[in-house]
């Protein structure tokens, strides 16, 4: 574990970068680049709570993602609705869905918590594709409001985006910061090397397991609250699809699964990536992102499972020996 | 009135009977040793008194209450807490966070788990050894914090799941060295062991398992010379010597 210290240094290093960034450098695409950064760190780190400390590995987070997206951008859309309640809601309602899912499923051993996620978030975006209050297959866009920080809607700027997302990333940091070492961080970890052990020494695993899928579905509802009102366009097969899903699994292997700093590291390769290739390549690099991907992710697997957190641990652990 | 009491207890696993009406009382500071020939169900019924399995008839009293039904965590709160025949370290924490894993059983904040932790690395001699990885340590190493770990819950019942299977002589002696230290805190112990020199000296009372039934239970100079036992376990060479 990373000394306190040495984490409050990082991470307040990494903070003044991001405040500054969007307003030294001021190409619009890199704006864009910097909060599809913040915002799949944060997803990604929500993730990481239980998929990653944890040890329960959920491929259904497209159902958050997209509870809060829907929860943010419906009410806005039809009653204009103020989309803070919104994503209030959508907090709430991903937490009640964690429940459900999880009620069930924690007290099995093995593979069953992936299984049901995988298909309990397909359940979810069938059903939203066929609700008509949400327009179904077609989605929604955002309403054209009067722009400010009631309806979160900007049409000039993209700084209060960042700056929002800035600080929910702070948070969902803080957060992992200070779970890891409580005692529900060492829960968390016993629970996913050794569930038996974990229960001989007291702990109720069932309920842990649920503590951290609860946390992380309410934040990764807040991501997609914020995707929503940032894109301004929803519908099920973006916001609720598997792709989603992956991406945030995938960010966090890619990284370090169960590392504080490996969501930002993975999304900082993922998401420059996909965002440059889609840039600079258009229509035609579609793809080439999760190509190069696929090969890191084999590189990974085979040559070190702690993602590029594990690469630099390992590489430091040299150089101090030598 | 005893810590502990087995009452009519029965475990099924379809038509095979690991357990079958055991009737069993542990007293208060008690060291009960527990042998029997591999598969007589010594882990089962461990098994069953911590919660890991639910069994098919019969009672389970600690301090007078019923805890037949309750999971291995509730069972641990109350004051009853295992180690594994295999040893179950958690391989990618130090051998200090191990043991706090047992602390936060009663010390909710990291501190004062940690602290707790110290103390009991101390009390079992592996403070030396405290920042390393539990996978790296060695076999007795490793049953060493599994017993760290499992004292640090503050139990007032111990089950120790041969804790000295496959430890050299010197680390036999200074394992019961521990367990006897263990005792003198006035915890009551029950451990299952297979070396016969190692029961014979700690154990005040020793019960005999074979196939699933409780067969002998009684002070081990008796347990030894009985018929039974030599013939379900000891062999006729054990009595010869003896």
């Amino acid at each position: 574990m990373q000394s306190a210290k040495q984490f409050t240094s990082i991470f307040g290093g990494v903070l003044v970068l991001f405040l500054v960034a969007p307003l030294i450098i001021r190409d619009t695409q890199f704006q864009h680049l910097m909060i599809m950064l913040l915002l799949f760190t944060t997803l990604s780190q929500a993730w990481n709570l239980i998929g990653g400390f944890a040890g329960q590995v959920s491929l259904g987070h497209a159902m958050f993602f997209g509870i809060g997206a829907y929860a943010a951008m419906a009410p806005l859309n039809q009653w204009g609705l103020t989309p803070w309640i919104g994503m209030a809601i959508g907090g709430l309602v991903a937490m009640v869905a964690a429940v459900i899912v999880g009620y069930p499923v924690f007290r099995l051993k093995g593979h069953y918590f992936v299984i049901s996620t995988f298909a309990v978030a397909e359940v979810v975006r069938e059903l939203f594709s066929n609700w008509d209050w949400v327009d179904g297959p077609i989605g929604l866009d955002a309403p054209l409001v009067e722009q400010g920080w009631r309806n979160f809607m900007f049409y000039h700027t993209k700084l209060p985006y960042h700056y929002t997302l800035l600080i929910f990333f702070a948070v969902v940091m803080f957060v992992a910061f200070r779970m890891e070492r409580s005692r529900m961080g060492y829960y968390f970890r016993a629970i996913k090397q050794r569930p038996e052990a974990a229960q001989a020494m007291g702990v109720n695993i069932t309920l842990f397991k649920q503590y951290a899928f609860i946390i992380s579905a309410f934040f990764t509802a807040i991501c997609g609250s914020m995707y929503g009102l940032y894109v301004l366009h929803i519908e099920p097969s973006t916001v609720l699809s598997l792709d989603i899903s992956i991406k945030i699994v995938l960010i966090a292997v890619l990284g370090g699964i169960g590392s504080l700093w490996g969501p930002l590291l993975g999304a900082t390769i993922l998401i420059s990536l996909q965002e440059y290739s889609r840039i600079w390549l258009g229509g035609t690099g579609r793809g080439i992102d999760l190509i190069v991907l696929g090969a890191l992710i084999v590189i990974i697997c085979v040559y070190e499972p702690n993602g590029i957190v594990g690469l630099i641990k390992r590489f430091s652990r040299k150089k101090r020996k030598a | 009135m005893p810590i502990l009491e087995v009452k009519n207890l029965s475990m099924h696993f379809g038509e095979l009977a690991a357990l079958e009406d055991i009737n069993l009382a542990v007293e208060k500071g008690e060291i009960l040793g527990l042998i029997g020939p591999n598969g007589a169900g010594k882990t089962t019924f461990f098994n069953c008194i911590t919660g890991f399995l639910n069994a098919t008839r019969g009672d389970i009293f600690y301090k007078e209450q019923n805890i037949t039904r309750f999971g291995p965590h509730r069972v641990c709160k109350l004051g009853i807490c295992r180690t594994f025949q295999i040893v179950q370290s958690f391989n990618e924490m130090t051998a200090l966070e191990n043991v706090m894993m047992g602390a936060f059983c009663r010390h909710h904040l990291t501190g004062d788990a940690r602290e707790k932790a110290e103390e009991i690395l101390k009390f079992t001699g592996l403070q030396d050894k405290k920042n390393q990885l539990a996978g790296g340590l060695t076999l007795a190493d490793q049953k060493r914090i599994e017993l760290a770990r499992t004292i640090a819950t503050e139990p007032d019942v111990v089950l120790l799941d041969e804790v000295m299977a496959g430890l050299n002589p010197t680390e036999t002696e200074e394992a019961i060295g521990l367990i006897q230290k263990v005792h003198e805190k006035g915890l009551t112990i029950i451990v299952v062991e297979h070396v016969m020199e190692v029961i014979m000296k700690i154990s005040h009372r020793i019960a005999v398992f074979d196939s699933g039934e409780l067969i002998v239970d009684g002070p081990p100079e008796e347990v030894v010379q009985d018929e039974r036992v030599i013939k379900a376990y000891l062999g006729e060479e054990y009595h010869a010597e003896s």
